[in-house]
């Protein structure tokens, strides 16, 4: 469907306002609103993205992408959840307890949601229990978090063992990053996965809910 | 003594080439038109946002070393351990952009401004490093002014949470310094808000107390290796 390439081409030049406009246009032929999700935003990110991990492009232009693909959904989201057609999973992120440090955590929501995630974001300074609470409420598949400071990091390994004490463990998964943080602290805390940056969590993420 | 330290407006841009190494984009790399806007307005946003200052105390090496030992969190041996005995001057010192970055970057987040946010975090990460090194320089001159000018004397500044100084240091760092004069104040977990600041030591000594092997247990889960560029600079100094 031209129109659709039309739609992931503007997402590909970052132009949020071409982006808005098209999926507009898009919903007014009656194309159904997965379809543009799928073969207009989505494939247009996913060009992004494999540009960015072939170095083709740079983390700035992921970024502009993301806005444009954020001024299609805004089209979109309405009609999607009308349709009740559901994300492809729902990931609660957030920087943990003593860090406030935002930039690597706000990556990773970018990314996912660019990826086709509804992503709930808590922000920096987030507790276990918080974390936890809110990947129950919202029917969570991933918990996803980030510490800057080897004084944060075992705040992660509070909030794994937490989902494990309310027997919570199989049904959300947990995902870790940030500067201190390696796979071998991951697999020492319980984690059931690290990634080492935010198109790499883009991708353990999408595993995690077994759809890589 | 304790100096409060002010820079000007211009102190603060880092160079283009410094930014886009920091987002780990090659210097003189050339941008998308729609990036290139990004970088220009995240540099216009930095410089109105930025309200740097700092402080800077001189201490005695025993009062370092109380400083130093902290929490007893640090690594049984560190290159600050062994180089700060052999010192001929040091001072303790904090400086921030201050909390206007911190805001600018919130507003650009919530705003969806994603490109431009991102762009301004690394810009205001090398402009806090920039204005340390500025720190240092002062430091240098200060005591260069005092007579202390040997031949193959160089300042260096350390930090806490790096090269096995554990950032529980910055405690005592901060007890001793009270940045608060300066707006900059501790969390729990030893962050320093607002986030774009730097502390530390300066340490004034011979140039060969700069230079060690990266053999320490703290360089092998390092992944800056920033003292490799810094031991580079001291003997293009010695040649120059």
């Amino acid at each position: 469907m031209p129109a659709l390439t039309e739609v992931a081409d503007a997402i590909i030049r970052g132009d949020h306002a071409g982006v808005a406009a098209l999926t507009r246009q898009v919903i007014r032929e009656g194309i159904p609103p997965k379809t543009i999700l799928d073969d207009g935003l989505i494939a247009g990110m996913t060009v992004v993205g494999d540009r960015f991990r072939s170095h083709e492009i740079f983390l700035p232009d992921v970024l502009l992408a993301a806005k444009a693909m954020y001024a299609g959904m805004d089209e979109l989201r309405p009609l999607l959840i009308r349709e009740g057609v559901p994300p492809i999973g729902r990931v609660v992120i957030g920087t943990v307890r003593g860090d406030l440090h935002d930039i690597g955590k706000n990556l990773v929501g970018i990314m996912l949601k660019g990826a086709g995630f509804e992503v709930i974001d808590l922000g920096h300074d987030v507790a276990p229990e918080k974390m936890v609470r809110a990947a129950e409420e919202q029917g969570a598949a991933v918990i996803g978090m980030s510490a800057l400071l080897t004084t944060t990091m075992p705040v992660m390994r509070e909030t794994v063992e937490l989902l494990r004490a309310r027997k919570l463990d199989g049904a959300i998964r947990t995902v870790v990053g940030g500067a201190p943080v390696s796979e071998a602290f991951a697999r020492d805390i319980g984690a059931d996965a690290y990634g080492f940056d935010a198109g790499n969590a883009v991708d353990v993420v999408k595993a995690l809910v077994g759809r890589a | 003594m304790t100096v409060v330290l002010r820079f000007r407006g211009a102190d603060v841009l880092p160079s283009r080439d410094a930014a886009l190494e920091r987002m780990g984009i090659p210097a003189g790399a050339e941008l998308a038109e729609p990036v290139e806007s990004s970088f220009a307005r995240a540099a216009e946003l930095l410089i109105e946002s930025a309200a740097p200052a700092g402080v800077m105390e001189e201490i005695s090496a025993a009062e370092f070393g109380e400083v130093y030992r902290g929490e007893g969190r640090n690594d049984p041996a560190s290159p600050v351990a062994d180089i700060f005995g052999r010192a001929d001057h040091l001072a303790l010192f904090a400086v921030t952009l201050g909390e206007g970055v911190s805001e600018a970057l919130a507003r650009c987040f919530a705003g969806e401004e994603l490109a431009i946010a991102y762009l301004l975090d690394a810009m205001a990460s090398v402009a806090a490093d920039g204005i340390a090194d500025l720190a240092e320089r002062r430091f240098d001159g200060l005591v260069r002014g005092r007579g202390w000018n040997p031949a193959d004397g160089a300042v260096l500044r350390y930090s806490p949470g790096y090269c096995g100084w554990d950032v529980t240091g910055q405690r005592k760092l901060f007890a001793h310094l009270d940045p608060a004069r300066i707006g900059l104040s501790l969390t729990e977990g030893c962050l320093m808000r607002p986030l774009k600041s730097v502390s530390g030591v300066a340490i004034a000594g011979p140039r060969e107390i700069h230079v060690f092997a990266p053999e320490y247990d703290a360089c092998r889960s390092c992944r800056t290796r920033t003292c490799l560029g810094r031991h580079r600079a001291l003997a293009s100094r010695e040649r120059s």
